[in-house]
């Protein structure tokens, strides 16, 4: 048994790069620094480490073969999942360039909030390290950090900072949501102040919150359920703090047209920099390659992953490529399912054709017409994935010798048996 | 294989040969002397042709966050530029900021062979490499960020000794994978996050006391002492504020000698003069430049369009987001190192000051008299796509072309300009200066940028014509690493260019105390922040070219 330490995690998104696992043979235990999210996810055993093909095992070469026959004479293919590593995504957008097919990253509905807000609008973004170093004032918009993030605090604000004198006396504001458990609290004892409301309210609070922040009359004396005040005091507080912080997980606004909520904290942020004060968004975001695969897919398209190749160039649409109408409208005829992180993590049920590229351990229940278990990004193979807020690539180590492919060798060699002769 | 080109007139400013006629031979990728027997497998008649070595790219924003968010925010600009898959290329967009295959097929289809990105954030490097190593065909390389990083204004502060210095920057382009090293808005992007908006040659950031004239002084002394060839690269203070021209001449008084590179200077050549209180400074710039032998130059010029910049500069972009057009921008504050800031611009002939920031750039390039120190940038995509090259180069290599031009132009910007009663149009020979031999030399690419025996074989060859912007989209071949990739202006093949990186050494204590500052104060372990080789090479595309310091 050894243990390796310094590893860096692709499922949170935060870019946890603490933990230490012990490896014993196929087996990997988090030993220290692991979290709710973290854990699991490194400890999925392997089950499975042959390719199927209508239940049969095969070797991996006809695996690939029947999944390029699939393809070859498929209309409209879909790649649906998407979550991968930057080889792997490289690997997928050749594919789906080779053979028409359309991108869809399994998280995009969420992300979809802040594509089209920052498309129309753009933002003043920050990164962990400047929060960590000096944010002295968090406002959360309806979302449960820890839940999403559990090591989020701990790691970036009950800990040391350049540029505060007391870390402690950071202000933590809930809007919409409140907290599922005590995180937040500082290590003093402070509690964060929570100001809940129905999360479909949350629009018309942002929306007076902003208005308040501008200085805009506001005629009405509560909002969702939260006096106008206490919001009159939150934007006292952003304008008083010198480097605010204000975060949120578009996948965490799940109700109709989420995006104007994005857009006007978004707008808000960039009112109060126009206050001599300094303040700035966080999106929370990233797990399981969410951030990889848009990231890889916008430099090689100019778009984000939901992208069709369909007419023999990239054409992005957040709405008409999403793979779940595709599959419901009967458009899609073959579904590809990448998804190299979660072994729980399956495809859509539908009738046509499948092929599940996916970590070993998968449970369907239906089977797949091709199924090919691959070694996951971080744990079988090194690889890189990008964190939650963009800028920074992780490097992921390698940590055991499982002899599981990558998900860029299968698609790569897919690809290659799909070119013309 | 033995390649043989017959009877090319060659542009070779390296060797100094200016439009001979000669022979020129390949094998194994590189430039051979003749051989005394052997036959060429394979001979290119090249008579009446023009030959000069593939073109560089010094400055061009090719890699990293900024341009993926650039890509991002503008779908509308791609879907006006739609590339589709051959059985060669790669599918993707172009327009202002291309996709990354799009990126290298049409360097090469314009006869370039190698760009380098000049804002490699330190914390973002990883991703800069990775973008680049999906740019086929073109060598690449990038200047890391220093400046605005609180680790390098803690030890200003802390009064470190230049040594100390040097250890970082050092380790830093080790750790960056990096070829040189550049500095934005020197200390000012770090000042923005503690809400200063602006920042001049000798103000203080509020909370370390430390000025730009410093920051200039030990980072130009490090890459000096270090011995890596490519000067301090330096997008200067007061980036688009009308009356920089004095900060410009000041950062080069102040530098008191020093070998240094002022990046995009159009952007940091204006006066306050004139009914707008807009005015050129090209010609004290140019005054200034032709003087001071140890300062080199790129223009950064703009040409009249659509297109998006972006900069490290987050502080200036942020003050400039008011011209947004279309009215959406991004700035970002990035990991206690650096930032950027994303702002779309559409230049306008008809509006006065983009009229003039036109003149002042091509008032610089006709005003400085060494083509060995002075480069042709539009800042890609800031001033303008690297696409517009063809254009610019007619822009200096005809005078009457470019009076016609002139006289389109805001009439009250005709009147503040100087360029109609300038003369002078650029030879071939001088074109082949600014960007081949010229950028070579200056970013210190041993074996590339000239046609002698020994170089590796990245050539353009062209069709002479009057009309230079034809000429120089479309050449007749380019080969590189010593394989035909381009004939007339399309791509043949695909291969991957090389990452060209600087080693210098340093004390391995430097990390004692990185290390702890990683613990305390970043989010990521120090041994998981250094770019390996491995990560470069290890899906067999990419390798690593390492250059000696001097």
């Amino acid at each position: 048994m050894t243990e390796i330490t310094e590893v860096p995690s692709p499922f949170c998104g935060i870019g946890t790069d603490d933990l230490c696992i012990a490896v014993d043979g196929l087996s990997l235990k988090v030993t220290a620094n692991g979290c709710a999210v973290n854990t699991p996810l490194f400890e999925q055993p392997i089950v499975d480490t042959r390719a199927r093909v209508a239940g049969q095992e095969v070797d991996l070469d006809a695996a690939i073969s029947h999944a390029a026959k699939l393809l070859q004479s498929a209309w409209l293919p879909v790649i649906g999942g998407c979550a991968t590593d930057v080889n792997g995504m490289r690997g997928l957008l050749a594919l789906a360039d080779r053979c028409g097919a359309v991108v869809d990253n399994m998280n995009f509905v969420g992300a979809r909030n802040n594509f089209l807000s920052m498309q129309a609008n753009g933002w003043m973004n920050t990164t962990l390290a400047e929060v960590k170093n000096r944010c002295d004032l968090l406002l959360v918009v309806g979302t449960d950090v820890e839940a999403f993030a559990p090591r989020f605090f701990e790691r970036y604000l009950w800990t040391e900072a350049m540029f505060l004198q007391d870390p402690k006396q950071r202000q933590v504001i809930y809007l919409g949501r409140a907290p599922s458990g005590d995180s937040s609290t500082s290590p003093n004892g402070t509690k964060a102040s929570v100001l809940e409301c129905p999360l479909t309210e949350l629009p018309d609070v942002m929306a007076v919150l902003r208005a308040l922040v501008k200085n805009q009359p506001v005629r009405v004396d509560s909002v969702g359920g939260i006096a106008v005040a206490d919001l009159q005091a939150v934007a006292e507080q952003l304008r008083a703090a010198k480097y605010s912080v204000v975060t949120w997980a578009a996948g965490a606004l799940a109700y109709s047209q989420a995006e104007l909520t994005v857009q006007t904290l978004s707008a808000m942020v960039k009112d109060i920099n126009m206050q001599n004060t300094r303040c700035s968004g966080l999106p929370l975001a990233g797990k399981e390659g969410e951030q990889t695969a848009n990231q890889v897919c916008g430099w090689t398209t100019g778009y984000p992953a939901r992208t069709r190749f369909s007419r023999g160039y990239p054409e992005y649409d957040p709405f008409l490529n999403d793979s779940r109408l595709l599959l419901a409208d009967g458009e899609a005829d073959v579904l590809v399912w990448v998804q190299a992180f979660n072994a729980l993590s399956v495809p859509p049920e539908t009738d046509i054709p499948t092929i599940v590229i996916g970590r070993s351990g998968m449970k369907f229940s239906k089977e797949p017409d091709v199924y090919i278990p691959v070694g996951t990004p971080g744990i079988d193979h090194a690889g890189h994935a990008f964190r939650m807020d963009n800028v920074v690539a992780i490097r992921l180590k390698k940590l055991r010798d499982s002899g599981l492919p990558s998900t860029a060798d299968v698609l790569n060699a897919i690809e290659q048996r799909c070119r013309p002769d | 294989m033995l390649i043989k080109l017959t009877g090319g007139t060659v542009y070779d400013p390296a060797s100094g040969i200016a439009g001979q006629q000669q022979d020129i031979y390949i094998q194994d990728g590189r430039i051979i002397h003749a051989p005394t027997e052997a036959a060429p497998d394979k001979e290119y008649n090249l008579n009446g042709k023009v030959v000069m070595s593939g073109a560089i790219d010094m400055h061009t924003h090719i890699g990293g966050g900024k341009g993926n968010i650039a890509r991002t925010l503008l779908p509308e600009d791609h879907r006006s530029d739609p590339v589709a898959r051959t059985a060669l290329c790669r599918s993707g967009c172009g327009h202002a900021m291309p996709s990354t295959f799009v990126t290298g097929y049409r360097y090469a289809e314009m006869g370039y062979t190698a760009g380098f990105e000049p804002a490699l954030l330190p914390i973002n490097a990883r991703q800069a490499h990775m973008e680049m190593a999906d740019i086929p065909i073109l060598d690449k390389g990038g200047y890391v960020m220093l400046g605005s990083d609180d680790y390098l204004l803690r030890m200003l502060t802390a009064k470190k000794d230049q040594q100390a210095i040097n250890d970082y920057v050092a380790w830093t382009i080790n750790s960056a994978q990096a070829i040189g090293v550049k500095v934005v808005n020197p200390g000012g992007i770090n000042a923005f996050k503690f809400n200063q908006r602006k920042l001049d040659l000798d103000e203080q950031n509020c909370h370390y006391g430390v000025t730009p004239r410093d920051i200039l002084q030990v980072l130009a002394t490090a890459v000096k002492q270090l011995g890596v060839s490519h000067p301090l690269h330096v997008h200067g203070c007061n980036l688009g504020v009308p009356g920089n021209v004095q900060t410009t001449l000041d950062t080069i008084q102040g530098i008191g000698g020093l070998p240094m590179h002022l990046t995009h200077i159009q952007f940091h050549s204006y006066g306050t003069e004139g009914d707008f209180k807009f005015s050129s400074g090209a010609a004290q710039i140019a005054e200034s430049i032709n003087k001071n032998k140890n300062i080199t130059i790129d223009v950064g010029q703009i040409l009249f369009g659509q297109t998006v910049t972006a900069s490290g500069d987050s502080m200036r972009q942020h003050a400039n987001h008011k011209h947004a057009s279309p009215n959406k921008w991004v700035t970002m504050d990035i990991e206690c190192d650096a930032g950027c800031g994303v702002v779309p611009f559409k230049y306008r002939d008809q509006n006065f000051v983009n009229a003039l920031q036109w003149a002042i750039g091509l008032e610089t390039f006709l005003l400085v008299d060494d083509p060995w120190r002075i480069f042709l940038t539009t800042d890609h995509p800031n001033g303008a796509p690297f696409t517009s090259y063809p254009h610019l180069i007619r822009l200096l290599m005809d005078k009457s072309f470019r009076n016609d031009m002139l006289a389109t132009i805001h009439p009250e910007a005709q009147k503040m300009t100087t360029l109609a009663s300038i003369d002078r149009e650029y030879s071939l020979q001088e074109i082949a200066i600014m960007t081949r031999a010229g950028a070579a030399r200056l970013i210190g690419l041993k074996d590339r940028g000239g046609l002698a025996a020994g170089n590796w074989a990245d050539i353009t060859v062209y069709t002479d014509n009057p009309n230079r912007e034809h000429m120089f989209e479309k050449p007749d071949y380019v080969f590189k690493d010593g394989e035909l990739v381009v004939v007339d202006g399309n791509i043949v093949a695909t291969k991957w260019g090389t990452t060209h990186t600087v080693k210098p050494d340093f004390d391995p204590s430097v990390e004692k105390g990185l290390k702890d500052y990683f613990d305390r104060y970043l989010t990521m372990k120090m041994d998981n922040f250094k770019i390996s080789d491995d990560e470069i090479t290890e899906d067999g595309r990419g390798s690593v070219t390492v250059h000696p310091t001097v």
